[in-house]
């Protein structure tokens, strides 16, 4: 097959369209995806439902009776997204990446908590303490939000301790579990199955379906976790 | 004015027509299964047509009206019965203050809906009345309904005298238990052999018995992919059809994870969702592809259809 030319903008469905800036886990793309996203939010167009960033991507929903009635020149609605979309990639060049600073997340690594740390240190041939160590070295990047409400897709984990997700999945993993796949890191948003090997646990709710923002992370965010104390 | 749940039913949920804006936090919309169906009825009674309702699967709930009240059951044929009483659905009905009403027997379909005039009234949770069982928030306290549950009912235009009231048959979907649904083509459908799309195109497929609102898993003969593909997740919607590594596919429905990382053969055209959301286990559909035009135009037709009966109600009262 040839190789992809990136950007792909291809509709998802009638109400949607997908950008793809490319295929593999990065800043730059991400960064890319972020920023389309928080555009259309900033300056949405007449039918504008929603966007949502992911690893390399970003997706724009719209209404499409409302798009063919603001842009009627067009053939169609998704051609006038695709216009639109087009021009404000255009625009993000130029864009400078924000450096904001991390955001601290204390982790109980006590055995309790994280279910698979020991077995991590052996299978990698590390003492747990240097697991610790080692994870909590690096400041992480949100790259998208899914799974569940809230659960950060952050990365990348250093290769030393990057780790394939259970053979058999839990049944019940605890809200606010750490967990490690590949070299993805994720905080589990609420009581869950989920398939990820568990070293530690916070106390920040990620999801706190009370307030008016109900997820703690948003993608393009950093975090930087620390032992609790 | 309120509703006291007698029997819960299997899954009997508030809805409506989903919360939008929340995706990127991992909070998809949600919503009833069978959109038609809710908005039809809401409008038949005056309601917005995003008025959350009731949404039942079989054995459903049965509910005691506590006040007068003007209701319609849309969707799925559950036989229902007002004091004893067969009526149909898609009719505007009228309870008194003690009226029962039940659903005796499943005809067709999988999801009956209840709306009332004046609509049910829940706490919004993000802009929504729809149940998020996953979050375990919003509709009735973030779950299905109990035994016992009360849900009032919100202040009606509509006059409790008003002359009965129906839907047109031409505005209600083609339901079937075999129905062939319309698809567009997804981005990674050229990546699909030969024979895959031939079987994609022309096979029938079962719905197995682990679906649910999150999504239907299909049966049926594989699909391949010319060669395997690693994907990052990315965005879904409802309708998306998935191909699994097994080389089945899954439909994601109403209560879909907002992203997936499996190769998106298609999408289901939206206005031919209802018809395939009132699919149960054992039933089986079949596709057909046309393009994203055709399905755009189907989509304003559609919405257009949906505003003249709107526009006739509104007139006729």
């Amino acid at each position: 097959m040839a190789a992809n030319e990136y950007p792909r903008i291809f509709q998802l469905g009638e109400s949607a369209i997908t950008v793809e800036f490319g295929d593999s886990i990065s800043e730059t793309l991400n960064d890319r995806a972020v920023s389309l996203a928080e555009r259309f939010d900033r300056a949405p167009f007449p039918g504008f439902i929603e966007s949502v960033p992911a690893y390399a991507s970003t997706t724009v929903f719209y209404d499409p009776v409302a798009v063919r009635r603001a842009f009627p020149d067009f053939n169609a609605a998704g051609d006038a997204v695709k216009v639109l979309i087009d021009s404000a990639i255009a625009g993000l060049d130029r864009r400078e990446t924000k450096t904001a600073k991390p955001i601290e997340i204390p982790v109980d690594f006590s055995a309790e908590c994280g279910l698979d740390l020991e077995a991590l240190a052996v299978r990698s041939s590390l003492k747990v303490t240097d697991v610790i160590s080692i994870f909590t070295a690096r400041i992480y990047r949100v790259y998208m939000i899914g799974f569940l409400p809230g659960f950060a897709y952050m990365g990348e984990v250093d290769e030393r301790i990057a780790s394939p997700r259970k053979e058999t999945p839990r049944t019940l993993v605890p809200n606010g579990s750490i967990g490690i796949a590949g070299r993805q890191t994720g905080i589990y948003s609420l009581d869950s199955p989920g398939g990820w090997q568990i070293i530690g646990r916070t106390d920040v709710s990620m999801f706190r379906p009370e307030d008016e923002e109900p997820c703690f992370l948003k993608a393009g965010d950093h975090v930087q976790f620390v032992p609790a104390s | 004015m309120s509703i006291i749940v007698t029997k819960p039913g299997i899954l009997t949920t508030v809805q409506d027509l989903g919360r939008t804006g929340f995706r990127r936090f991992g909070i998809g919309p949600g919503g009833a299964m069978d959109r038609t169906a809710a908005r039809l009825i809401n409008i038949l009674l005056g309601n917005d047509e995003n008025a959350a309702v009731l949404e039942m699967h079989f054995p459903a709930a049965e509910i005691t009206f506590e006040s007068e009240c003007i209701f319609a059951v849309g969707g799925a044929s559950f036989t229902p019965f007002l004091d004893g009483v067969e009526i149909d659905n898609w009719r505007a009905n009228e309870a008194q203050a003690g009226s029962s009403l039940k659903f005796v027997d499943k005809i067709s379909g999988n999801r009956s809906y209840l709306a009332v005039a004046g609509g049910f009234t829940v706490k919004e949770w993000l802009g929504s009345s729809s149940t998020n069982l996953a979050a375990r928030s919003g509709g009735h306290r973030g779950r299905r309904l109990e035994l016992g549950d009360r849900l009032a009912i919100g202040d009606s235009p509509n006059e409790i005298s008003s002359r009965p009231r129906w839907i047109s048959p031409a505005m209600i979907p083609r339901y079937s238990r075999f129905p062939t649904v319309r698809i567009t083509r997804g981005a990674e459908y050229a990546s699909l052999t030969a024979e895959g799309k031939d079987v994609l195109a022309t096979a029938k497929f079962t719905i197995t018995g682990d679906s649910d609102r999150m999504g239907f898993r299909l049966k049926g003969d594989v699909i391949s992919l010319i060669e395997p593909q690693e994907m990052l997740s990315s965005a879904v919607n409802f309708g998306t059809i998935q191909l699994l590594p097994s080389g089945q596919m899954v439909v994601l429905m109403a209560d879909h994870q907002t992203t997936g990382g499996y190769p998106r053969v298609g999408h289901v055209v939206e206005c031919d969702l209802p018809v395939l959301a009132q699919l149960g286990p054992g039933d089986s559909v079949a596709f057909e592809i046309i393009d994203h035009l055709d399905a755009e135009k189907l989509y304003i037709e559609n919405e257009r259809n949906i505003g003249v009966f709107r526009a006739g109600i509104t007139v006729g009262r």
